[in-house]
């Protein structure tokens, strides 16, 4: 299938679902779907870098929480701003992040760049909770509008479509990258950067394209955070949560393809919702930790690995 | 005419520890150099400073005349200079065809001439893995391979990337006396086709029947360069390998 096709399903998957949504009419659906779509894209931007190019990146909520507080900043400077706009500032501040970091990183290999990348979620962690404009460690409202604007309804619905938009964005771009050069240049880096240098492929700069395309999605995810819990402070904004399944999910799914970090998130994320409600609200965390060990012992490869031919 | 490859006063160091010290070495187009050594006398460092996977603190390296001290590894190989390495690495999550795509793609069609596109990229990938007799495996994995078949896939990749120069390293270290027979014939074959081979190597026999030339390297330094016959009759070579 082409590309063209591929984001025409993806659209029409989107839409589908928005409308089941929509005549469910239950803003608790709304709710959950959000959550899952949110992890789609969380996981597929963790899977462009850590999947595909091999660097297992710890500091998602970095790049996370810089476009959640780019939205909580830019909310409080223009109130007016319509929020796609917010979540191109955010996912453009965060690519910038990841293309810095990785700049600076990325000489590092293995376990010391992952122990680098969770430095840097400590590091902006310290910096917001000592920024008074984003309200520090006492955390910032962020009013959302009643009505949701041009389709009606409550705002939850916009942000569920908006955050299935970027969904849509984001496993276009991973299929894309997948079947061009550029996914058979991270291939190779991953494989042995050594083998891969020698074969002509640039590889510090497409490193920072992988970090810069990751970190621009997962600011992208964070952007809308704000209006959807409309109370932000650093302790849920720099979750360890988003963290461990934003890794989990792909690394369950199946982390060679764009599929993966769906069926992870759908199946992961669904669960913990599930647990949510019918458990406790704590359980939750206990599904990814759980459901990583069993698939690591059992498909290393993930759910879509079990499915691919044998080679 | 000038060499193809002008290596001049390289040196190069790690710590205290001197690894190069000032070799000089031509390779003229077409040609097939052998390139001996004991154990850590040089031969791998001096192939990643032409390669690039090192940088040389000393001395220049020209290709093609032009100079190449300060580019990277992709950019060298991208002018024309390819290496197989010592130990094989090859991309292991990718099969064999799509190995030989990684320099296709990268090096190729980085040069503006000669791109190749689509479908023929396939047809090119399978033709390389034809010519050293790997046809029937290329949509395997690098892990299915025998130890043979792993040195000539990375000779393919090295190939794949179109040189003008192709640095053998040890490409038969640990293989039979037939399966280093075969490998011989493959580089005298591509040697054939007009791309200049440097050969590094310890199996003497096939140094002996596969060079042209022969460069010495002990301790870093060159002690001798020539024709096979006289440089492994030569009395500070002899001494270098069995001692006075």
């Amino acid at each position: 299938m082409r590309g063209t096709p591929f984001i025409l399903i993806l659209i029409a998957i989107a839409a589908v679902i928005f409308g089941l949504a929509r005549w469910l009419d239950n803003s608790y659906a709304f709710f959950v779907g959000y959550v899952v779509v949110q992890y789609i894209v969380l996981g597929t931007a963790w899977n462009i870098l850590g999947g595909y190019t091999g660097y297992v990146n710890f500091g998602i909520t970095a790049f996370f929480a810089i476009g959640a507080y780019s939205s909580v900043v830019l909310h409080k400077l223009v109130p007016a701003m319509p929020l796609p706009a917010m979540i191109v500032v955010g996912g453009v501040m965060a690519g910038i992040v990841g293309i810095g970091t990785g700049y600076l990183t990325l000489r590092l290999r293995g376990v010391f760049f992952s122990i680098a990348t969770l430095a840097l979620a400590v590091v902006v962690q310290t910096l917001i909770t000592n920024w008074d404009f984003v309200g520090g460690a006492r955390g910032a409202y962020v009013l959302r509008p009643r009505v949701a604007p041009l389709i009606g309804g409550g705002y939850i619905d916009y942000l569920f479509l908006i955050m299935l938009g970027l969904c849509v964005a984001a496993l276009a771009t991973a299929r894309a990258i997948e079947r061009s050069a550029l996914g058979f240049g991270f291939a190779a880096i991953r494989d042995d950067e050594a083998a891969a240098e020698a074969s002509g492929v640039p590889t510090l700069r497409l490193k920072l394209i992988a970090t810069g395309l990751s970190g621009g999605f997962m600011g992208m995810a964070g952007a809308p955070l704000p209006f959807y819990v409309t109370y932000l402070d650093p302790a849920s904004g720099f979750s360890l949560n988003y963290a461990v399944n934003a890794i989990a999910m792909p690394l369950i799914g199946g982390t060679s393809s764009w599929l993966g970090p769906v069926v992870g998130a759908v199946l992961v994320g669904g669960l913990q919702e599930y647990l949510r409600v019918t458990i406790s609200s704590a359980v939750n965390v206990l599904v990814a930790g759980v459901l990583m060990v069993v698939f690591v012992i059992i498909a290393p490869q993930g759910i879509v690995g079990l499915f691919k031919r044998k080679r | 005419m000038t060499a193809l490859l002008h290596v001049e006063g390289l040196g190069k160091r790690f710590g205290g520890f001197v690894a190069l010290d000032g070799i000089e070495l031509e390779v003229q187009g077409g040609e097939r150099l052998g390139l001996i050594g004991p154990n850590g006398s040089g031969k791998s460092t001096l192939v990643n400073c032409i390669c690039g996977t090192l940088q040389n603190e000393t001395g220049s390296v020209r290709f093609a005349d032009q100079a190449l001290d300060g580019l990277s590894a992709h950019e060298r190989t991208r002018r024309g200079l390819a290496r197989s390495f010592q130990l094989p690495r090859p991309f292991a999550s990718l099969s064999l065809a799509e190995n030989l795509r990684i320099p296709i793609l990268y090096a190729v069609n980085a040069r503006g001439t000669g791109a190749i596109a689509g479908p023929a990229i396939n047809a090119r990938c399978r033709d390389l893995l034809g010519e050293v007799g790997l046809a029937e495996k290329a949509d395997r994995l690098p892990r299915d391979l025998t130890q043979i078949e792993m040195r000539k896939l990375e000779l393919a990749r090295a190939m794949a990337a179109q040189p003008k120069l192709l640095i053998a390293d040890e490409a038969m270290a640990g293989l039979l006396h037939a399966e280093v027979d075969e490998i011989i014939a493959l580089l005298i074959r591509l040697n054939g086709q007009g791309v200049t081979v440097i050969m590094i190597e310890h199996i003497m026999r096939a140094v002996m029947e596969f060079s042209q030339r022969l460069a010495v390297l002990v301790a870093g330094k060159k002690i001798a360069d020539g024709a096979p016959k006289d440089v492994v009759r030569d009395a500070e070579v002899v001494r270098a390998y069995l001692g006075e």
